[in-house]
Order: structure tokens, then sequence, then C-alpha cells
């Protein structure tokens, strides 16, 4: 642990007596930056003070206050608690804020974000490209006054379906009667639509012909319907033969809006999207999503709830860990029978899952100030049964049959290196970061919920390639199986939620960041109230996003044969990546 | 299905040959041949997805049903399970997935978001079911869909399959219903060129407004 939060607050404001102030609203905390001084305290912050990890980069849109914010999270991956950082511009366009790649390269992915959905242009980013919505679209989503074609109201619930239950279906108030609407000038012949130009502009950008031979370079596009992109991703590469020159993940076919539903929705409607989010991993979701409302709102679960969420989302990371194996092996060469093996296990999980919450997948179980509701009857012996007698036998079995396979070894060690300087650089979380070399796990950097009482291991690997990624998640397995052994032996008996379940929970003005170690990395959820029944600003920090950073910095100068191999080791998610 | 199901009644079989051989019309046997080997596309939207990748292991073992050879490329299979949010980013690929696999070809909705938005439904991005755009033989409801309905919607096109017949299939016939679905453009907004019309209109509309 690092220097207290009092003497960071000293130091910040003796460095920077002006062009930074403490953010006073109330409810706030942090530091206003002012615009032409940002560069300087992020690099101040980067070099003097050892935030050398940014976590976070988001935009909100004070409407009625004329301002757009930019909102930065970093920390120290020694571990602690972080700085969050703000930029307020005027709210007119173009709304304009320095870039901060230079500094924290991580920033790369979450400035287009913030460009593509709320305008806010970063001068100086190297690729300020849309990346969720293709080139070309018009308007920027999540700024406030922007209306979707199926716009009712500001916030749920919408009058039509409450009281009277006269439901209005929203293609009755669409001239098209489907879910689109063109901008007032739009005529459909007059103009020609090619939203690919601007991402092979992009790929062209950094041809190079050292050599001076007048060569082509060819370029590739993997997905979006690709059975190795685990989903609907896609990349486009370019090569010269056989060898990678640059890479650009395209992504944004799964965006499906997570950020203004979730602004329209009532606080509780928003749990049951959080499953949808990361899918393998809903329990997980839920956490941080409960986490940082809770923040918000100064509640806190009771005892056993707090037992349940850290069984939940061990559980979790476990059954996304077998999940990730299986596929990473498909994506090696192993074709579906490591598969089998670990999804036997992982449907033994979700058997406890649909027990306790009634789905396999979309658990949506955590509630404001607990979980939804107690074990059924026979479930904790279940659950004793897995994960004392069968599963540590299961996971050494399948650790066998892959670890020393001499195709797995030779298609993953060595290869898609990714250093320890560069994994915090570009902002890489969770195991990922670990298989690089950097115990930073926060469940112990920055304990939350009930994890300080735990013995467990940070599992690190010194490598960072592919097969030290796959090596990782075998030891975490191990690891969140300690835990459960620990959690299961200790969950005292009690009520389950320490609030009366409502269906609307009163949240103050304020903001708030809330963080979990998902399977995936770390999960953020940054939420800004203004008091009323909707949150005024909902962000995910999706780990599987931004670890896609540094997918292109990995794969260049591979053959093109490993991009496979390094994205499974990703382990990257569509509905989080692209949510 | 054993040779006694296949038989067509009226044929009287004599029982030094019972077992070995069936009479039957050609439309049952050809179905039966189809129905009990349909290659569903590999391809996953979403969360669905996963819930089809389990059905295709162990515990559900779809290879039952003659279906565990997913094939990633359209050109080799009869059955699309749109398994997930299909968004307007997506959509012009699915089209041209969907023009490009061959007759005879069925399209399975699995889950709310294929069938109608879903959840999503009102985001800006999110197409309001995929059969705006193209056919679809079976809805699976559910969010997602366990492998039990998955399975159950796949049985259904068995049933759908095995109740057509060769004299009347759509795909042996000439005519417009074989075309080629027109592929969306990806403008300011999602454009299905079948409405190009409708859209001068009320472009017409609003500047008269």
């Amino acid at each position: 642990m690092t220097t207290p939060a009092a003497v960071q607050t000293l130091d910040l404001s003796t460095r920077f007596p002006d062009g930074a102030t403490p953010d006073a609203r109330p409810g706030y905390s942090g530091w206003l930056v002012d615009k032409s001084r940002l560069v300087e305290f992020a690099t101040a912050l980067r070099d003097e003070f050892g935030y050398d990890y940014l976590s976070s980069v988001t935009g909100v849109d004070y409407l009625p206050e004329g301002k757009m914010e930019v909102v930065y999270q970093v920390y120290r991956t020694t571990g602690g608690s972080g700085v969050m950082f703000k930029v307020q511009v005027p709210r007119q366009d173009p709304v304009e804020v320095p870039s901060l790649v230079s500094i924290y390269p991580g920033a790369e992915f979450q400035e287009r974000e913030a460009w593509d959905l709320l305008g806010i242009k970063f001068s100086g980013h190297p690729d300020l490209r849309r990346i969720l919505m293709w080139e070309g679209f018009s308007g920027f989503p999540l700024r406030k006054d922007w209306h979707e074609p199926y716009f009712e109201e500001e916030a749920k619930p919408y009058k039509n379906r409450w009281p009277d239950g006269k439901i209005v279906q929203a293609e009755s108030n669409n001239p098209y009667a489907d879910n689109i609407a063109y901008p007032p000038d739009f005529s459909p012949e007059a103009e020609s639509f090619d939203p690919e130009k601007a991402l092979y502009d992009a790929l062209r950008k950094y041809q190079k012909n050292e050599i001076g031979l007048n060569t082509d370079h060819i370029i590739v596009n993997l997905g979006p319907q690709h059975p190795s992109t685990h989903g609907v991703f896609r990349v486009a590469v370019m090569l010269d033969g056989e060898e990678i020159v640059n890479l650009k993940p395209v992504m944004g076919y799964l965006h499906r809006n997570h950020e203004k539903i979730g602004e329209r929705n009532t606080y509780l409607m928003n749990m049951p999207y959080t499953d949808r989010l990361d899918y393998l991993a809903s329990m997980s979701n839920n956490f941080g999503y409960a986490l940082a409302v809770e923040k918000l709102m100064g509640i806190a679960p009771t005892e056993r709830a707090d037992y349940i969420r850290v069984l939940m989302a061990e559980m979790t990371r476990i059954s996304n860990h077998l999940f990730l194996i299986g596929t990473l092996l498909n994506d090696l060469g192993a074709y579906f029978t490591p598969m089998l093996y670990a999804l036997e296990e992982r449907e033994l999980i979700l058997d406890i899952f649909e027990a306790v919450a009634g789905s396999r997948m979309m658990c949506n179980y955590f509630r404001f100030g607990g979980v939804a509701r107690d074990f059924p009857e026979g479930t904790f012996q279940k659950i004793k049964e897995i994960f004392f007698e069968r599963l540590p036998g299961k996971i050494d079995e399948i650790d066998r049959f892959l670890s020393e396979n001499e195709i797995i070894r030779s298609r993953g060690v060595g290869q898609g290196v990714l250093t320890a300087e560069d994994a915090i650089r570009y902002s890489v979380s969770g195991p990922m970061l670990r298989a690089s070399g950097i115990p930073y796990d926060l469940r112990r950097a920055e304990p939350y919920s009930i994890y300080d009482r735990f013995e467990f291991d940070v599992c690190t690997r010194k490598n960072g390639d592919i097969y030290d990624r796959l090596m990782v998640r075998f030891d975490e397995i191990r690891q969140s199986i300690r835990i459960i052994q620990q959690a299961v032996k200790q969950i005292p008996p009690g009520p389950v939620t320490s609030v009366k379940p409502m269906y609307q929970v009163r949240v103050p003005a304020g903001e708030a960041y809330g963080r979990v170690e998902g399977p995936k990395g770390e999960l953020g959820f940054y939420i800004v109230s203004n008091g009323k029944p909707t949150p005024w600003r909902y962000h995910v920090r999706a780990p599987s996003f931004i670890n896609l950073t540094a997918f292109g910095p990995m794969c260049i100068g591979q053959k093109v044969a490993d991009v496979v191999g390094i994205l499974g080791s990703i382990d990257i998610v569509l509905g989080e990546v692209d949510r | 299905m054993d040779s006694n199901e296949l038989n067509s009644p009226g044929f009287d079989i004599p029982p030094e040959i019972k077992g070995q051989i069936a009479i039957t019309s050609l439309d049952r046997i050809y179905n039966w041949g189809r129905s009990a080997s349909v290659w569903p596309l590999m391809f996953g939207l979403a969360c669905c997805a996963i819930e089809m990748i389990c059905t295709a292991a162990s515990r559900f073992d779809l290879a039952r049903f003659g279906m565990e050879i997913m094939r990633p490329s359209p050109r080799q299979s009869d059955l699309m399970i749109v398994s997930g949010t299909v968004t307007k980013k997506m959509m012009p690929t699915i089209v041209r997935l969907y023009n490009q696999m061959p007759e005879p070809k069925y399209v399975l909705a699995m889950g709310a978001c294929a069938s109608g938005g879903g959840p999503f439904k009102e985001g800006y991005n999110v197409v309001s079911g995929v059969d705006r755009f193209i056919p679809v033989d079976v809805y699976v409801p559910g969010c997602p869909p366990t492998p039990q309905a998955l399975l159950n919607g796949l049985m259904k096109v068995q049933e759908k399959i095995r109740g057509e017949s060769i004299k009347n299939s759509r795909w042996y016939k000439k005519g417009s219903d074989l075309a080629e679905i027109p592929i969306p453009i990806l403008g300011p907004d999602l454009i299905d060129p079948r409405k190009l019309d409708l859209i001068k209109n009320e472009a017409k509309l609003q500047e008269q407004a």
C-alpha cells in the first residue's frame, strides 16, 4: 500500500497551485483540471506521483449547465486508491480536449469511444475514428439532446405502459414503422456511402517500405463472421507476405446501446442489463454495478449476502476461465474436444446458478444491499460436493491433458508477447496483466466487499505470452476454489439483504466509480446521479474492450496465423467489448 | 426413424424381408434424409450463441439430431441460427450470409432479440427482429433460450422439413421468391433498399412541413 490519501491531496495542490482545483460539487470528488494544463497534469501524475495505470476515460454531457466533462481515473499498479480528474469544456461544437494517448496509450480506444458516442474531439489522437458505430452515422448518441428513433420519454417507466396498461408500440410513432431515422436534409440517392474507407485509410497510414522494393501490402479481413473471433468481431490486418505490419480491430457489431438504455432505465432496471454485458460472467457484472450504486446510496450488504456474493463471483470466474480454456484450445487447433471437457464442468456451476437465481446465464441475482434470495434447499450441499471433491481433481486432469502438449507449447510459448511495461501502458487488466508479471489484482490491491478475509495468492507468470496467459487462468481457477472453500466454511446464517426490497431506489446526487476484479479484468462502473430515479450518466469500463488496445501492438511482427491465438488468449466477450 | 416408420402404409412387405426393405414415397425419404442432416451455420451473434455452444456440447448433444456439423461457411450450411441481438452494423453481413446460403435454407431466430429486438429493442443500433430483412421459419422465445428450448426449436425445423414436398417446394421453382435480398446500406442510419421510395416520400413530407 502506498501514500495515504491526505498526503496525496496535499502534494497535488502544492504541485499545481493553479490549473487544478478539488471538485467541490456535493457528492463529487477528484480534481478539476484546466484544459490547457491537462497534459502537464497527467504527465506529472504518471511520472512524479506514480499513477502509472489509466483505468478509465469517459465523458459526461452536462446539458443543463452547458458543459461537457471528460473524466479520467488513474491508479498505481502497486495498489491503493486512485485519483479521479476531470476536464470541463463548454458544450459547443467542436468540443475539444487534448488527447492523453501520448502519456497513457491505454486511452486510445476509450477516447475514440468518447468521440463516437459523445462527440468529444481529442486533439492529437493518432487515429480518431468512430469505434462502435460506423463511419457516417449521423449524430452522437450519448448526448442528452440526441434522441433515438424509438424515443418515447426521457426516463422510464414510460407513461404508455403505466398504469392503465395500454401499450403503444414504438413502431407506431415512427414514420417508417421501424427503428430508423434520417437527418432532415437526407436524400438517399444523392449520396454514396462507404463506411470502410476510413478504416483502410487508417491502415495504410502506417505503410512503410524500407527495402525500397515496389511491393504491395495485402489487407485481409477476419470477421465479422469468422469461427475464431468469438462472436461478431472483425480484424483488418495488413500483411507483408505472412507477416503482420499493421492491424486494426473493428468492433461495434454487437453495440446494443447499453449506456443509452441504461440512462433511461431506473437503477434497478439496469441490473438485468448488466448480465448481458459479459454474458459469460453475469454474476460478476452484477457485483460491480451493485457496488457502484451502493457506494452512491451509502448502504452496505449484510454479512451473509457478502459471502454469497463472493461465492457467486468466484464461481463465475471459474466458469469463465473454463470456457476460455476451451475456446483458446479450439483456436489453437485442438478443435472442440477440450471444450467438451471444460463445458462439462461449467454445466455444474450453471446448475448452481439456475438453482439460486432461476437462470443459467442471465442471473440478475444481486440487489442493492444484498442479493435477491437465499440458497434453496440442497444447493449448499451441492456447492460443497463440487468445490471440495470434484472440481480440484478435474482441473488437474484438464491441466495434465493440455499444458505439456507439444502443439500448445509451440504455438503458445514466445508468441504474442506483451511486456510488463507495455501491459501497464496499454491499461491492460486482469489475467492478461498478471501473465505479464504485474501482481495487480483488485481483490488485493484495493480490496472490496470481504476479499480481505480470504487467503489466496495473486497468480502471476513471467513471460506474457499466449502460453502464460493460458496457465494464469489455470492458477486462478485453483485460487478461486480456495476462496470458495474458505467462504463455504465461514458463511454465517442471517438475512440476505440489508434494506427492504424495492423497485425504486433513492440515490442521492453525486458520482461513484465502483470497480471489481472480473474474470476478464477490471470491470468498472462510473455512475453520475442527479437525484432522479434514473442515472444521469452510466458508463461501463469494460475490461475486454480496453484489453484489446494491446491487441494490435502484440500482433505486429507476428505471422497472420497467430492472430487467432493471440485474440483467443485476450479472452474477449463481444457483449462487453461493444456493449 | 426405423424402417417401419419410414414405410408408407398401404404396402405389405413380406415378413422375410421386413426390416431390410421399406416402400415409401420420394418425399418422405428425401425429407427424412434432409431433416436428419441439417447443418447449421456456425454463426454466433451474442449471448444466445453461448447457449448454442452448450447445446452442441456433451450434455445436450446436438449430434443426436444430425446437426453437430456446424459449418463456418454459409455455402455449406442449411440452417441459420440467428443467435443474438441483430445490430444495424451487422445487418448487411447477415443478409449477405443469408444470400450465400444455398437452397433449401431455413432460419431459426433464437431468443427475444433476434425475434423482435428483445430488451434492446429501443437501442439506436438495434434491428427490431431479424425478420425485418430475412424470412424466419422458427422463433424460439427466451433470453437466452435454454438448450432444451433451442432443441425444441430445432425439432420444429425438422418437423417443417418433413412436411414439405418436392412438388411444390419453393427452391425448384422459377420466380421472384428466390431473388436475393438486397443488402442494406450503412448511411446516416440503416437504409433498406426496398424502402427507398418510402424514405424519399418522407423526406418530401418533411420539406413541406
